[in-house]
């Protein structure tokens, strides 16, 4: 029975990592670059939440779409003032242009809404399931679904529109994509649109989860993610997905039965042994350049 | 040209930096023979050290108008053994360096006795200091175990096994005998408390079922919170900072737990945190030093006076503060002089009842006082001792 609450609790905090690494791995693969920012959309997704239901008094579905509308024009203006102007520098000025865009948006909020955590009261609040003795949180619940519902939704989108196909065409080649006609501004422009709207979704059942909001709620949350993006291989919405659910599976298993201080060395442990056997991840292609 | 700009510009910011340095300076100079021109009184210097600005300044801060308070009191009663005090206060940032550099600063002002440092590294830095000169040093706060390692030393507060030590002690006297316990591996407070707590604990007989650890920054304990509730737990003991209280009681809820919930000093703040809902943690007991709302006419007293002074209700480090303030005014009235070494001797053989209870102080310069224990109760915050 224990270990079936546990596998319970792995699986509501490994759809929480495989939603914010869905928008990690969209960005990856198209662009090519780690947007180490996406973690904090995240946690400017949950304030915005939290100020248009608290401060506004919206109610919930609009303050989810209040949410994710400034999370995606942040996202897009992001791409234009940091990213764009870097787009052929080398990848390294871009990782920490990354980095120096999280940090801003950290001390932003710091300087906004103040150091303390400030409680937001859900947008979305299911009860929990009580089957006999086993407990499963309703908002684990909905995590999970809507994980799944955007995973396939996603995966439709970039391999059956225009704008998709375009996405994949230019994550092949921007050169020749702009040869064949796609705009390659607008269709960066869409992926981070999408990547960050689906950070806001995450900053919202991450709240509705935990409860709490502060300036660094979305650091740690940001990197667990990456690390589920690359063990489900870089670049694959499902293998997002798979990475995010494995990741939470091995952290709550590994924390129930073998010690709660290795916890964290026995995920990362496997991700070396995963990288190690499966350099490109679980579910990532192995891309064979020529030159 | 543009060259020259910059260093115009450069050459002005230094300048503007150094003005602001010594006006800093002249902020904290005052002129030192003021207290007591009007009485022909004796003026006994108090030294006050802790960080005033910066990120632990809410703490120094309130440890400052705490002994502030306790000063003007004294001062209003006609002072003490023929002498009235002056509250000298320096700002140390939470830094080492700067508490020794205030340190210094109030020396040369004239230092009498030191209420100091209130973090626990600056303060460990300064009783060096001190205890070479031999000055009568009392802590406010800093918990650590060589905050007060040398003789002259003196603390307010409870060291961090004294809490363990106290939550066992009143957990197992509510008839609970198997207890869990979720502690912060990475934070040497909550380990520190910890480890007190289950050697008191099981040396009354209590086990301890399940012992669970987290990191600090880690929002999610469901599974550590499932084990303990598989565990056979009647109590669990939470020896951390409000925020994280908070995500526990939340996630209590989640994985169906229902146990009695016990805390440290740390939860102080803990209902603010859950925006006044404490249906979640009704019931729950926790150990603080200083309890706002009690009713006897100390707190009472100390309580109004201090919200007059600054319009808020003092917390914890302020009425340590303001305890640290009448030690020494004790050990001064028992000394009958301002000498050094009279005033550390004093220090052992005086009681004092004060707003965070009534203590003595033992070989170790630390306080022998009664827990004061606080129950969380539709909203608010009750007394809880058993007695």
């Amino acid at each position: 029975m224990e270990f079936l609450a546990q596998i319970i609790n792995g699986l509501s905090l490994g759809s929480i990592y495989a939603l914010i690494a869905l928008g990690y791995t969209m960005v990856y693969g198209i662009c090519k670059m780690l947007n180490f920012a996406h973690g904090d959309i995240i946690m400017v997704g949950a304030y915005m939440l939290s100020v248009a239901m608290a401060t506004l008094h919206f109610p919930p579905f609009l303050a989810i779409l209040t949410s994710m509308v400034v999370c995606a024009a942040l996202g897009v203006i992001i791409e234009r003032v940091a990213y764009k102007p870097l787009r052929n520098a080398s990848p390294l000025a871009v990782l920490i242009t990354a980095i120096g865009v999280s940090y801003f948006l950290q001390s932003s909020a710091l300087l906004i809404f103040g150091s303390t955590q400030r409680k937001v009261d859900a947008a979305i609040n299911f009860p929990s399931i009580q089957l006999g003795e086993l407990s499963i949180s309703g908002n684990a619940l909905i995590t999970l679904i809507v994980t799944i519902i955007l995973m396939v939704g996603l995966n439709w989108f970039i391999n059956n529109t225009m704008t998709g196909k375009a996405m994949l065409a230019v994550s092949e080649d921007k050169g020749a994509a702009q040869l064949m006609g796609v705009n390659v501004n607008f269709t960066i422009a869409i992926t981070f649109l999408i990547g960050s709207a689906l950070a806001a979704v995450a900053g919202v059942l991450f709240i509705s989860s935990y409860k709490y909001v502060g300036p660094y709620t979305g650091a740690m949350p940001g990197i667990k993610a990456f690390v589920a993006a690359v063990l489900g291989g870089i670049g694959s919405v499902p293998g997002a997905m798979l990475g995010g659910i494995l990741l939470g599976l091995i952290e709550s298993l590994a924390k129930a039965y073998i010690s709660t201080q290795l916890a964290d060395a026995i995920v990362f442990g496997v991700l070396i042994v995963v990288l190690l056997v499966k350099p490109t991840g679980l579910m990532g292609k192995k891309i064979t350049e020529k030159v | 040209m543009k060259k020259n700009l910059w260093k115009l510009l450069a050459l002005a910011v230094v300048a503007a930096m150094t003005l602001c340095c010594f006006a800093g300076c002249g902020g904290d100079d005052q002129p030192s023979n003021q207290g007591g021109d009007n009485t022909g009184d004796q003026v006994f210097k108090i030294g006050s050290i802790g960080p005033l600005t910066g990120p632990a300044s809410s703490y120094g801060i309130s440890a400052k108008q705490g002994a502030e308070v306790a000063v003007a009191e004294l001062n209003a009663n006609g002072g003490v053994a023929g002498y009235t005090f002056e509250l000298l206060a320096a700002d140390d940032q939470h830094d080492a360096e700067k508490a020794i550099n205030a340190y210094g600063t109030l020396m040369d002002q004239g230092m009498n006795a030191l209420v100091g440092a209130v973090t626990s590294v600056p303060c460990i830095a300064v009783t060096e200091e001190s205890h070479n000169d031999g000055l009568l040093q009392v802590t406010p706060s800093a918990s650590a175990a060589q905050a007060a390692q040398y003789d002259n030393c003196f603390r307010i507060c409870f060291t961090d096994p004294q809490q363990g030590q106290h939550m066992a002690d009143y957990i197992y006297g509510q008839g609970i005998t198997k207890c869990a316990v979720l502690y912060d591996v990475s934070d040497a407070y909550s380990s520190g408390i910890y480890e007190a707590f289950t050697a008191a604990y099981e040396a009354l007989g209590g086990t301890v079922t399940a012992a669970e650890s987290f990191a600090t920054g880690d929002v999610d304990f469901k599974t550590q919170l499932t084990s303990i509730k598989n565990s056979g737990a009647e109590g669990l003991f939470l020896p951390f900072y409000y925020t994280e209280v908070a995500y526990v009681a939340n996630q209590s809820v989640d994985v169906g737990l229902d146990l009695p919930m016990f805390g440290c000093d740390g939860w102080d703040g803990v209902i603010d945190q859950l925006n006044g809902d404490t249906t979640l943690v009704d019931g729950s007991v926790f150990l603080t030093p200083f309890f706002a709302n009690a009713t006897d006419e100390k707190t009472t007293n100390f309580v109004a006076a201090y919200q007059e002074a600054y319009g808020t209700v003092p917390d914890q480090f302020a009425a340590d503060g303001y305890d640290a303030v009448y030690a020494i005014a004790a050990a001064l009235e028992k000394a009958g002089s301002a000498d050094n070494a009279a005033l550390v001797a004093a220090m052992h053989e005086i009681e004092l009842d004060g707003v965070t209870g009534t203590m003595t102080w033992d070989e170790n310069g630390d306080a022998t006082k009664d827990a004061i224990l606080a129950k969380i109760e539709n909203g608010g915050i009750v007394p809880a001792n058993a007695e």
